[in-house]
């Protein structure tokens, strides 16, 4: 139970860190930083809900995670690809 | 027999790699695969008017390991409304981008779009729905910065990132659902979930994430600036669909996961917030200087209608005027999805005409295109609410369901809404008459014209005089 | 599907078609677009024939289309129906001819002609409407029929009057929606039934009608110009001469007034209205905008200006008429329905006439006019004789029933409302009379347009108001007659206070 809580805590904390750091920056880095931030918080705590004791960890957050850190890179690339589309502009100006 | 929910998700998926693979022949395909997804869709929403609903596992895993597709009344309707206006979207494109790069990057966006949209009207489980929404997200996001400018390229990367903000607050409710019932299915969650903090939690979190992506107020800031940025044709998937998509979660959410927790004074905050919608939004659609910003903001004012039915909802217990106002809240949403692709695209075209679309200014440009500025009217009707829409009769019955539960402020807030609409319609309408020359024919361009007049023609006056056809679709009583 | 379904529809759709394909029709093809309009016409005042015919025998037609569970739009053919529609199907036919001739030549024929036939089917919607959420929708649709008309010109001064006009009538439309929806949430659909459906209502419902009858009320009478709602009219004066006829004698001012009778005789019920003290209240906004409108219109010098304030308080006959409790002073307000849209529609046509053929827009010029053009300024007389109440022309009838009508109902004070407005009338028309016919005409005219032919003007312009003007000597001279209007008046309030 304790480790339930020290993980699935540790991810909300995580979240919550990463929604306020969102918020305060304006760098488009940070914020992209803050969402993976965010996005780890979330996997962490599914992989605290995964453990059962006993028996064989429940599989299904498992899959989550995978499927989930694919999404988050590939909204990561596309946010990095379009901010540097924009400081291209910039520079080139 | 091939699964049909299953298609609807994979022939545009299909469509999208042939125009990737041939481009070539990108317009021809690009038709073709239009035609092929609307039939595939319609042929759901068919089977579902026969059937009701419906509901397959690809691949036989079933719960709680297999991805479940399911199809009821509403994701029919909406399915259906999706495939009308993206087939005439598709036929617009092929006139509105002629040649160049820009063709050639929209059509496989477009049709991954359409796929995830699908997927996401289909989807039965709430991470399902978590990775449809990215996907629509993501690709909404690449069409919308498709001219390249520096406006658009900016406005959807902001898009972009509050669009990620509100999938990661919606997935961490979905966690915590999992982490309290051990399931994700839509209807085993729905119902087991209990009162508590964990239900209370998540029904915040993802009502409060999709609410970014549904625009509604005050997390609408995004939408204007990324929907009239975006080429004509993205601007109507984006303010049609696109929105509708996470609007339609939200209600998916509290019907049919959250239906047993929901408070009177959650659905009275909701509620609120649209009325907060309505009057904004129609006051900046009032204040704006170009057409297309006009749209935009009158779809956060759409959007709030659709949010006043949440309180009524709630109020009223089950029964033939609880399923009236549900069927009514999907024809609104419905007639404003039709309205609001027609009149971007109308706006598409007086802006190629114009070379702008700065309101003040469109005087001639009305009067050469008679076909565009009618269907600016007929799109305006349905906004403004007034008869033989689609919106008429869901207002009527909104304003029905207000008187009778005593909620007659709402009533104050649709009649204000209305006025302002009208005001903001005819601010654009009073530009046709003037004293420019004559046009010589009714429609110039068939390809891109007729489109955008049929999509308006149906949002205000097929779905208003057509509308028991949406009851008997999602099952609500007998039409005598 | 058989024909007395298909002919309430029939009528609506003529028009409804014609004026669809009106707007696709090139602008150079004439003859095309003269086809389509008169055949539209034609086809419509022939159906309309067949119901008349049909109803008198006590004939039923309704159409039903359920648009949801428990909203059906209705259309059906009661005596009332009859009559508005075939006020508008006739004035239609003969405004049609009257605006080929007016248009020739000016820009956007085919989106003029194509909104003048949807206004025409939103009135006889209106008219056909069998319950209040039918009418509602027709009387919205109207609204936006009538919006590019009015502002056709596409002048500043234009877009602003059409801008007022759309202001006022937006306005008015949503309370009416509301008072729609309220009473609908109270009693179900409200079917519009000859003796009214809420008089059995309990007595705690009393507050709540009376407030409905309220906002009913305001969105009728933003359409029907009843004071203080009537200050779109005289600034739509902007519109062509045939628009101001559709406007003032056909469509927009009579769809108010035509949806008071409807909400009085038909759902509230004379009776009942009339114990809950809404007839009074009728009655006195009724007489106040017949005596402000002529009031107002002593002092126009603008022809058209003068026409607009006197159909203010012209119209308000017909809410007169309802507001006194008796089958008489029913007779003259529905009467007055066909009469005052007869002789305005002539006042408008020879205004349009002075305008088109001698550039006259004001009342200090028409001095000698009649000589100049004597066939136009004879209509003219006949149709400002017969707002006065002269007899034997069609607006003595009128004022004669809601006379006799005042003194069964022991309401003498319209007696002498009746009697202060014939004078005001008189005030206000005698004047143009007197200048037309007996002062010397100047040495040019304004802006005169020479035109080869027999005639002072053209055919197209100068027929119509004479035959209208004819046809309100002939309402007045056998009114007796069966299927004069006056006749059919009758038989509505027979069958209103069910005689």
């Amino acid at each position: 139970m304790t480790a339930h809580l020290l993980y699935g805590g540790a991810g909300i904390l995580l979240f919550v860190l990463g929604v306020w750091s969102f918020l305060v920056h304006e760098a488009l880095l940070r914020k992209v930083i803050a969402l993976n931030v965010m996005g780890s918080g979330v996997f962490h705590l599914l992989i605290a809900i995964a453990e059962r004791g006993s028996l064989p960890p429940d599989p299904v957050p498992h899959a989550l995670v995978l499927t989930g850190i694919v999404v988050a890179v590939s909204a990561t690339a596309l946010a990095l690809a379009m901010g540097r589309r924009l400081e291209d502009e910039d520079d080139a100006r | 027999m091939l699964d049909s929910l299953a298609l609807a998700v994979t022939v545009p998926l299909l469509a999208a790699l042939l125009v990737t693979a041939l481009p070539g022949r990108v317009q021809t395909l690009g038709v073709i695969g239009a035609i092929a997804t609307a039939l595939v869709s319609l042929r759901v929403t068919v089977q579902v008017w026969q059937h009701g609903s419906l509901r397959s596992d690809p691949g036989g895993w079933g719960a709680p390991l297999g991805l479940a597709l399911q199809a009821d009344g509403l994701s029919a309707a909406l399915l259906a409304m999706a495939a009308l206006v993206a087939l005439a979207i598709s036929v617009y494109a092929t006139g509105y981008f002629r040649e160049g790069e820009r063709r050639l990057h929209f059509w496989p966006l477009w049709f991954l779009l359409w796929s995830a949209l699908n997927a996401l009207l289909l989807a039965a489980d709430l991470f399902n729905l978590y990775v449809t929404l990215e996907l629509l997200g993501l690709t909404a996001v690449a069409l919308g910065a498709l001219t390249g400018q520096r406006e658009a390229v900016a406005a959807n990367l902001r898009y972009l990132l509050v669009g990620l903000l509100g999938s990661m607050t919606y997935l961490l409710g979905v966690v915590l659902l999992y982490a309290a019932y051990g399931t994700l299915d839509i209807g085993l969650t729905g119902a087991a979930i209990r009162p508590g903090p964990v239900a209370s939690a998540a029904l915040v979190l993802m009502t409060g994430g999709l609410a970014l992506k549904a625009a509604i107020f005050p997390l609408h800031f995004w939408l204007p600036p990324a929907h009239a940025n975006a080429p004509a044709p993205v601007s109507a998937v984006l303010s049609a669909l696109v929105v509708k998509a996470a609007f339609y979660l939200i209600l998916r959410l509290w019907l049919d996961v959250f239906g047993a927790i929901v408070t009177p004074a959650a659905a009275g905050l909701l509620g609120l917030l649209g009325a907060a919608a309505v009057i904004w939004g129609s006051w900046r659609a009032l204040r704006a200087e170009r057409l297309k910003l006009l749209a935009a903001y009158s779809t956060l004012a759409q959007i709030g209608y659709l949010c006043l039915f949440f309180p009524l909802l709630q109020a009223t217990p089950e029964g033939p005027a609880r399923d009236d106002l549900l069927a009514a809240l999907v024809l609104m949403a419905i007639s404003h999805g039709f309205a609001k692709a027609g009149l971007f695209l109308a706006a598409g075209l007086v802006q190629h005409s114009a070379g702008h679309d700065r309101i003040d200014e469109l005087g001639g440009t009305a009067q050469h295109l008679p076909a565009t500025t009618f269907t600016i009217a007929l799109a305006g009707t349905t906004l403004i609410g007034l008869p033989p829409s689609g919106s008429f009769i869901g207002k009527w019955i909104l304003m029905t369901g207000a008187i009778a539960t005593g909620q007659w402020w709402w009533i104050l807030v649709i009649l204000i809404g209305t006025l302002l609409a009208a005001a903001y319609v005819f601010r654009v309408l009073s530009r046709a008459f003037n004293e420019a020359p004559t046009p010589r024919r009714f429609v110039t361009q068939a390809s891109t014209e007729v489109p955008a007049l049929l999509l308006a023609l149906t949002s205000a006056v097929v779905l208003g005089l057509g509308a028991q056809l949406l009851w008997r679709l999602m099952g609500f009583g007998v039409v005598a | 599907m058989n024909f007395d379904t298909l002919l309430p529809v029939g009528i609506v759709l003529t028009s409804l078609l014609a004026g669809g394909f009106i707007f696709l029709v090139k602008e150079e093809s004439h003859v095309l677009r003269g086809v389509l309009n008169l055949s539209g016409a034609i086809v419509k005042l022939l159906l309309v024939g067949v119901m008349i015919w049909g109803v008198y025998h006590g004939h039923v037609y309704e159409a039903r289309w359920t648009l949801a569970p428990g909203l059906e739009l209705v259309l059906q053919a009661d005596a009332l129906s009859v009559l508005f529609v075939t006020l508008s199907s006739v004035l239609w036919l003969v405004t049609t001819i009257y605006a080929i001739g007016y248009l020739e030549d000016s820009p956007n024929r085919s989106r003029f002609f194509g909104f003048f036939s949807l206004c025409v089917s939103a009135t006889v919607g209106i008219a056909l409407a069998g319950n209040l959420l039918s009418f509602v929708i027709f009387y919205e649709l109207l609204t936006l029929a009538t919006y590019p008309l009015v502002a056709h010109r596409g002048t500043a001064e234009a877009t602003r009057g059409a801008k007022i006009y759309l202001a006022y009538t937006m306005g008015g439309g949503v309370l009416l929606l509301i008072g729609a929806i309220w009473l609908h949430v109270l009693t179900g659909p409200v079917d519009f039934v000859q003796g009214g459906v809420l008089s059995g209502s309990a007595p705690a419902l009393e507050g709540q009608l009376i407030a409905i009858f309220v906002l009913l009320l305001a969105g009728l009478g933003v359409k029907s110009a009843l004071i203080p709602l009537h200050g779109w009219l005289p600034q739509s004066m902007v519109a062509p001469a045939p628009v101001s006829a559709l406007l003032h004698a056909v469509a927009v001012v009579k769809a108010g007034a035509f949806g008071i009778l409807r909400v009085v005789y038909d759902v509230y019920g004379v009776a009942y209205a009339s114990s809950l003290g809404l007839l009074t209240l009728l009655g006195i906004l009724a007489s106040t905008t017949i005596l402000y409108g002529s009031i107002k219109a002593l002092s126009q010098d603008g022809l058209k200006k003068r026409l607009a304030y006197s159909t203010v308080s012209q119209v308000s006959y017909i809410a007169l008429g309802a507001s006194i409790l008796g089958p008489i002073a029913t007779v003259g307000g529905m009467v007055h329905l066909v009469h005052q849209g007869i002789m305005k529609i002539t006042l408008f046509f020879c205004a349009g006439n002075y305008a088109e053929t001698l550039g006259i827009h004001h009342v200090s010029q028409m001095d000698g006019v009649g000589r100049r053009m004597p066939w136009t300024t004879l209509a003219f007389s006949v149709g400002a004789l017969g707002m006065i109440g002269i007899p034997p022309i069609a607006g003595f009838v009128t004022k004669w029933y809601l006379g006799l009508g005042a003194v069964e109902a022991n309401a003498h004070w319209v007696l002498l409302i009746l009697a202060a407005s014939s004078l005001l009338n008189a005030g206000y028309f005698l004047p143009i009379l007197y200048r037309a016919w007996f002062r010397p005409p100047p040495e040019v005219w304004p802006a005169e347009h020479l035109h080869a032919g027999r005639f002072e003007t053209q055919g197209t312009l100068l027929w119509p108001p004479v035959i209208t003007a004819a046809l309100c000597l002939i309402a007045g001279l056998f009114a007796a007659a069966p299927f004069s209007p006056l006749e059919w008046a009758q038989l509505i309030a027979r069958r209103e206070h069910g005689l």
